[in-house]
C-alpha cells in the first residue's frame, strides 16, 4: 500500500505519456496538471474523475463518503448506458453532518457499507474519498479493509479527493485503484485468442454498441471494458485479455501501460470517432490479436469488414457534400476526440476554420496542421468573449463543442452541436459518423438561424409605416368590399412580419370565415385587436357583397 | 399536525438534499452584474456550475478559490485574495458574492477577517461590494443556503433610512424564497405592476436566469436588481417575503430599515391567492383589477374540473420544506391525500405539513413510503424520476433540479393562474395515467369464485 502522495507522483509521471515524456525534469516534478488560478472557471476536481471514470461499472455501488456537496449536487449526470444493473445510477452518499466533521467519520462510513451490503448485496462497492474526510483524517483504506473482511465482498477505496488536482488526475487516481485492488483478482469462465479489453470508454449514450457488433462479427471478444457498461467480475479477470485498446488516451494511460508491464498485454491508442480512425483501430486490434496466436486469417476478415463499412459510410455521407460546400466549423473540445472527426468532416466538403489545442501536445499540433492545413486557426485559450464576437461576426457557420460552451454560440445565433460528454446522441464507428452528419445538417439548416438574426420589426418604431397604415385604414373605411377581399390583413395588422399568405393559411387550417378573427393563428399578436376589429366592421359589407 | 422525523440511515440513497453553499450562489445570481465565487475546491463550483447549466440551459456565472491541497494547510487568503482580484480585473463585476464550503469551514477560515486584510491591501477594491456568507456542506441544505445569503444581502447592501422620513408609498420589496421560478417572479411582478406597485426582487432570478438573449456576452450575471436599487429597498412602504425561510431576512430588513413586512408562507392554491390579491388591495388602496376577478373565477372552474381527478390520490412528494408545504396544501385543499412526504432539513413549517408524518430523508425513503403507503402521484425534483419509473407512478417534476425537461424556468404555479395550470398539467398526468395503465379489462373485476377456480396456485 502506497501513499496517496506517492501515487500522485508516480502517475503524474507516466512513462507511456507522450506529453510527459516531452516536458523538462522540473516541469515533470510539477505533475501533468496545470495549477487552477483562483478567480477562473471551475473545471472537475480528481473526484469528479475519478468517478467519472469508474461510475460506468454497472453492477457496483458507487458510496462517495463526503459531505452532501460532492454526490447530492452531482449524482446522475452521465448518459453512460448499461446493458443490464441499474445499481451505477442510484446514487449512496455518507451525507457527512458537522458532527462526522468533529468526530470522524469511519464509522458512518461503516455502517453505509453495512447499510448498502444489505438492501442491494452488489457485486461489489467502491469507496470514494472527498475533500473533508481526507482533511479531518477519516481513513477510508482501513475502513474498506475491514468491511470486505468482514462483509466477504470487495470493497474497493478509491482515494482521489477533490483538492489533490484536476479531473484528469482523478481519471488516473481512479486507475490506479482498479490496478491495486481489482485487476487480476478473478478469473474468467474460459478465454479465447479473441479476447480484448477496452480501456478509457464510457459507453456515452450506448456509443459502444455502435461498435461492438462489428467486433462480434469478427469473433473479437470483448473481455473487459474499463469502463463502459462494465461489470465488476470483469475487471476483476480483464487481466486475461490478449491484447487492449486505450480509447481516451490521456485519462487512463497508466491502467494500460502498467497491464502490459504486469501481464504482458499489449495495446494501442485508438479511437473509433472517424471513419479511418475506426478501421485503423480495426485492424490494430486484429494484427495485435494475430501478434498474440490468433489465426491469420482474422485479418483478411477484418479487411473485408472494414471495407464494406466505409464503402457504406462513404456512400451515406456522399449526399451531405453539396448541403455543407463552404460551410466553416470551429472545433471547441479537450482535443483528441474531436480531430480523429476531423477527416470525415473534411471529406464531407466541411471546412474546419478553427480548433482548440488546449489540452494537446505538440505532436497532436502537428498533426492538426498536417490535416488542416497550416493556415488552421489554433486557438490556445480563447474567452468566451471572444468566441461569441467571432461567431457574432459570422467567421463560423457552425460550432462543435462540450456542453459548457455551448451558450456562447446559441446566444450568437449559431448552430452548435454537443460532441462531449453530456451529448445526448452517439457518434461512433461508421453508423456514429453518419449520425453525427446528419445532426450538423439538421443544425446548419434549421429555419430558427434566419429568424433569429433578425431583430424585431417595432424594435424601432417607424413613424412612416404608422402613416401608412392609417391612411390604409382610412382608405379601407371608404371601400371596405376591397379591404375585405384583401384580407386587409398585410396593412392592418402591425407585424410585418406577418404576410398576407400567413393569415390566409391561418384561416385555412382552422377552417375558419372571414368573420371570425384570425388572430390566434397567426404571429401577429402584437396588434391582434386591430386585425378583430377590422373583421367584425368589415363583417356587414362582406356579407353584402356575398350575397 | 405532522410529526417530524429525521432518517435514522447512515448511507443517503439517492438523495434530496442538495448543499447549501451553492443555494447561496443562486440567490447571488439575482444580482446584476454579480459573480458568485465559492471559496473551496474547484469540483464545488463546477458540480454547482454544472447543475445550474443543466436546469436553466443558460450560461451560468460562478467561480472558484481553486483550494488545493496545500493551500488547505496553509489556509485560503492568498487564494481568495487572487480569486477576488482576478474577477475584478478581468470581469469588471458590481458584487462579488462569496460562500464557504465543506473545506474551508472545516479549516476554520475567517472570511471577514481576510476580506478585510484584501481591501486594506487593495484600495481599487474599496468600492467593491464583497458580500460573504458562511455556508457549509456538512450542515443545513440548499434553502438554507439562499435563505442565509440574502439575510447578508440586506445587513451588507441597504443602506439603513432615517425612521422618520416618509416612505414610498408605492414601492414593495419582495423577498421570494428559492422555490419560486423566474416564471414565478414574473407573474408576480406583473401582478404588484396591476395594483400600480414597484416592486424590488431580491433577489431577482427573473432578471438574470428567464433566458433571454443578451446583446454581449459577459461573463457576470446579465440582469437581475442592481445595487442601487438594493440600496434604497429601506424606502419602500412594505417587504412581502415568500416562504417561511425568507422571515429572517424580512425581519432583518425590518430592524434595519423599519419597513414593516407580511410573510406568505405559500402562494398556490386558491386560499393563499385571495390573501395575496386581498393584501395587495389592501396596501395599494385600490380595488381588485377586473382581470384578477377572472383569473379567479378560471381557477375555481379548474377546480370543479379537475377535483374528480385529482380528488381522492394518494401523493408522495420529496421536495425542500417551503415548496414540499406550499404544494402539499395545495393538494390536500383540491382533495388528494399527501401520503409520503420527505424533505431536506428543518423548518417551522413542516410540523404543519397536511399529513401524518414528515421525514427529513432521501429519495430511497420517499420510494419506499410510495410504495408500502400505495402513492399513485410522484412529485420531486428530476431525480425522482428513477422512483417514479420504478414504481410505474405518474411523476411531476417540481422545484431544482430539472435537467431532464424543458422549460424549468418558466413553470408557474404562483397566483391564481399558476395554481389553475399546475392543476391542470397534474389532472392530466392523472388522466394520462389512467388510459395507460389502467384502462379496464374483462377480467379487471373477476368474482371471488372464478379468481378461485382460475388460479388455484395461489392458495
Amino acid at each position: 500500500m502506497t501513499s496517496l502522495r506517492t501515487t500522485i507522483l508516480d502517475v503524474s509521471n507516466e512513462p507511456g505519456c507522450a506529453r510527459n515524456a516531452s516536458k523538462s525534469n522540473i516541469e515533470r516534478k510539477n505533475g501533468c496538471t496545470k495549477q487552477l488560478k483562483p478567480g477562473g472557471a471551475p473545471g472537475g476536481c480528481a473526484f469528479d474523475g475519478a468517478k467519472i471514470a469508474l461510475q460506468p461499472f454497472t453492477d457496483v455501488a458507487h458510496l462517495v463518503h463526503g459531505p452532501i456537496a460532492c454526490e447530492g449536487n452531482s449524482w446522475d449526470n452521465r448518459g453512460s448506458a448499461s446493458s443490464g444493473s441499474d445499481l451505477w445510477r442510484r446514487s449512496f452518499t455518507t451525507d457527512m453532518s458537522e458532527t462526522d466533521v468533529v468526530f470522524g467519520g469511519e464509522k458512518r462510513l461503516y455502517r453505509a457499507v453495512k447499510e448498502i451490503t444489505e438492501k442491494y448485496d452488489p457485486q461489489a462497492i467502491f469507496v470514494y474519498q472527498t475533500c473533508v474526510p481526507a482533511m479531518i483524517g477519516d481513513d477510508i483504506d482501513m475502513v474498506c479493509k475491514a468491511a470486505s473482511a468482514k462483509f466477504g465482498k470487495p470493497v474497493i477505496p478509491i482515494n482521489a479527493p477533490g483538492f489533490v488536482g484536476s479531473k484528469n488526475l482523478g481519471n488516473k487516481l481512479a486507475g490506479e485503484a482498479l490496478l491495486e485492488h481489482v485487476i487480476g483478482t478473478g478469473e474468467p469462465d474460459y478465454t479465447t485468442p479473441y479476447d480484448i479489453n477496452i480501456i478509457g470508454e464510457y459507453n456515452l449514450s450506448g456509443e459502444l454498441w455502435q461498435v461492438k457488433p462489428l467486433l462480434d462479427e469478427l469473433g473479437i471478444r470483448i473481455l473487459s471494458c474499463i469502463s463502459g457498461d462494465g461489470k465488476y467480475r470483469e475487471v476483476a479477470y480483464s487481466h486475461r485479455a490478449k491484447a487492449a485498446m486505450m480509447v481516451c488516451s490521456k485519462a487512463m494511460i497508466n491502467v494500460a501501460r502498467k497491464m502490459r508491464q504486469r501481464y504482458g498485454i499489449p495495446f494501442f491508442e485508438g479511437s473509433f470517432y472517424g471513419i479511418e480512425d475506426s478501421s485503423d483501430s480495426l485492424r490494430q486490434i486484429a494484427r495485435m490479436l494475430i501478434e498474440r496466436g490468433a489465426p491469420a486469417e482474422l485479418m483478411e476478415r477484418t479487411q473485408a469488414l472494414i471495407v464494406r463499412e466505409e464503402t457504406k459510410a462513404w456512400t451515406a455521407i456522399e449526399r451531405f457534400k453539396p448541403r455543407f460546400a463552404g460551410k466553416r466549423v470551429v472545433l471547441i473540445t479537450g482535443g483528441v476526440k474531436s480531430w480523429s472527426m476531423v477527416a470525415a468532416l473534411q471529406e464531407a466538403g466541411l471546412e474546419i476554420v478553427g480548433t482548440s489545442v488546449k489540452k494537446s501536445t505538440e505532436e497532436d499540433k502537428e498533426r492538426i496542421k498536417e490535416l488542416m492545413g497550416q493556415h488552421a486557426h489554433m486557438i490556445e485559450d480563447m474567452s468566451p468573449h471572444e468566441i461569441y464576437k467571432m461567431l457574432k461576426d459570422a467567421k463560423a457557420d457552425i460550432m462543435l463543442s462540450g456542453g459548457k460552451s455551448q451558450f456562447v454560440a446559441l446566444k450568437a445565433a449559431t448552430p452548435w452541436l454537443d460532441i462531449n460528454q453530456e451529448r445526448c446522441h452517439a457518434y461512433m464507428g461508421y453508423v456514429g459518423i453518419v449520425k453525427l452528419m446528419e445532426e450538423i445538417e439538421k443544425a446548419l439548416y434549421n429555419p430558427i438561424w434566419d429568424q433569429l438574426r433578425e431583430g424585431a420589426p417595432w424594435d424601432e418604431f417607424d413613424w412612416k409605416r404608422q402613416a401608412k397604415t392609417v391612411a390604409q385604414m382610412d382608405a379601407q373605411a371608404v371601400d371596405p368590399v376591397r379591404g375585405a377581399n384583401t384580407n386587409g390583413v398585410k396593412t392592418i395588422s402591425f407585424s410585418n412580419k406577418s404576410e398576407i399568405g400567413d393569415c390566409e393559411s391561418a384561416i385555412a387550417a382552422h377552417g375558419r370565415n372571414l368573420v371570425e378573427p384570425a388572430k390566434p393563428g397567426t404571429n401577429s399578436t402584437a396588434r391582434g385587436p386591430a386585425c378583430k376589429d377590422t373583421f367584425s366592421d368589415l363583417q356587414p359589407s362582406a356579407l353584402q357583397a356575398a350575397e | 399536525m405532522a410529526i417530524v422525523t429525521a432518517s435514522k440511515k447512515a448511507c443517503s440513497v439517492n438523495p434530496l438534499k442538495m448543499s447549501q453553499p451553492i443555494g447561496g450562489s443562486f440567490a447571488f445570481m439575482g444580482l446584476r452584474g454579480a459573480m458568485p465565487l465559492l471559496h473551496g475546491p474547484q469540483g464545488c463550483a463546477s458540480f454547482g456550475l454544472t447543475l445550474f447549466v443543466r436546469h436553466f440551459n443558460e450560461a451560468v456565472p460562478m467561480q472558484t478559490t481553486a483550494m488545493n491541497e496545500v493551500a488547505t494547510v496553509l489556509g485560503g487568503l492568498e487564494n481568495l485574495e487572487q480569486a477576488i482580484l482576478n474577477i475584478y480585473n478581468r470581469v469588471e463585476p458590481e458584487i462579488i458574492g462569496i460562500n464557504s464550503t465543506g473545506v474551508t469551514e472545516t479549516n476554520g477560515d475567517d472570511v471577514e477577517a481576510f476580506i478585510r486584510l484584501i481591501r486594506q491591501k487593495h484600495p481599487q477594491l474599496e468600492t467593491l461590494p464583497l458580500v460573504y456568507v458562511s455556508t457549509p456542506d456538512f450542515k443545513d441544505a440548499f434553502q438554507d443556503g439562499w435563505g442565509k445569503t440574502v439575510a447578508r444581502m440586506i445587513e451588507v447592501l441597504v443602506a439603513p433610512v432615517d425612521a422618520a422620513r416618509s416612505r414610498d408609498g408605492s414601492r414593495v420589496n419582495v423577498l421570494p424564497g428559492c422555490h419560486l421560478t423566474p416564471g414565478d417572479l414574473d407573474e408576480l411582478r406583473t401582478i404588484f405592476e396591476d395594483f400600480g406597485l414597484k416592486p424590488s426582487f431580491l433577489p431577482d432570478v427573473a432578471g438574470s436566469l428567464d433566458g433571454h438573449i443578451p446583446d454581449e456576452f459577459t461573463p457576470t450575471t446579465i440582469g437581475g436588481i442592481g445595487m442601487d436599487e438594493i440600496a434604497t429597498m429601506g424606502q419602500a412602504a412594505w417587504t412581502i417575503a415568500i416562504g417561511a425561510q425568507m422571515r429572517r431576512a424580512a425581519e432583518i430588513m425590518q430592524a434595519r430599515t423599519g419597513t414593516p413586512f407580511r410573510l406568505f408562507e405559500r402562494l398556490c392554491g386558491l386560499i393563499p391567492s385571495d390573501e395575496f390579491i386581498a393584501f395587495l388591495s389592501e396596501i395599494s388602496g385600490r380595488s381588485v383589477p377586473s382581470k384578477y376577478r377572472r383569473q379567479r373565477g378560471q381557477l375555481a372552474d379548474a377546480m370543479l374540473d379537475a377535483h374528480f381527478h385529482i380528488g381522492g390520490r394518494k401523493l408522495a412528494i420529496g421536495a425542500e420544506p417551503d415548496l414540499l408545504f406550499d404544494l402539499s396544501s395545495f393538494l390536500h385543499e383540491m382533495g388528494a391525500e399527501v401520503t409520503a412526504a420527505v424533505t431536506t432539513t428543518n423548518s417551522p413549517v413542516l410540523q404543519r405539513v397536511r399529513t401524518e408524518d414528515v421525514l427529513i430523508g432521501d429519495l430511497e425513503d420517499l420510494e419506499e413510503l410510495a410504495s408500502s403507503r400505495d402513492c399513485d402521484l410522484l412529485m420531486s425534483h428530476s431525480h425522482g424520476r428513477q422512483a417514479a419509473s420504478r414504481l410505474n407512478v405518474p411523476f411531476r417534476r417540481v422545484g431544482f433540479p430539472m435537467f431532464d425537461r424543458l422549460g424549468a424556468a418558466h413553470l408557474t404555479t404562483v397566483g391564481y393562474r399558476g395554481t389553475r395550470d399546475l392543476i391542470f398539467d397534474i389532472a392530466n398526468l392523472i388522466i394520462t395515467d389512467r388510459e395507460t395503465n389502467h384502462g379496464p379489462t374483462p377480467d379487471t373485476w373477476p368474482s371471488p369464485a372464478v379468481t378461485c377456480r382460475s388460479m388455484p396456485q395461489s392458495h
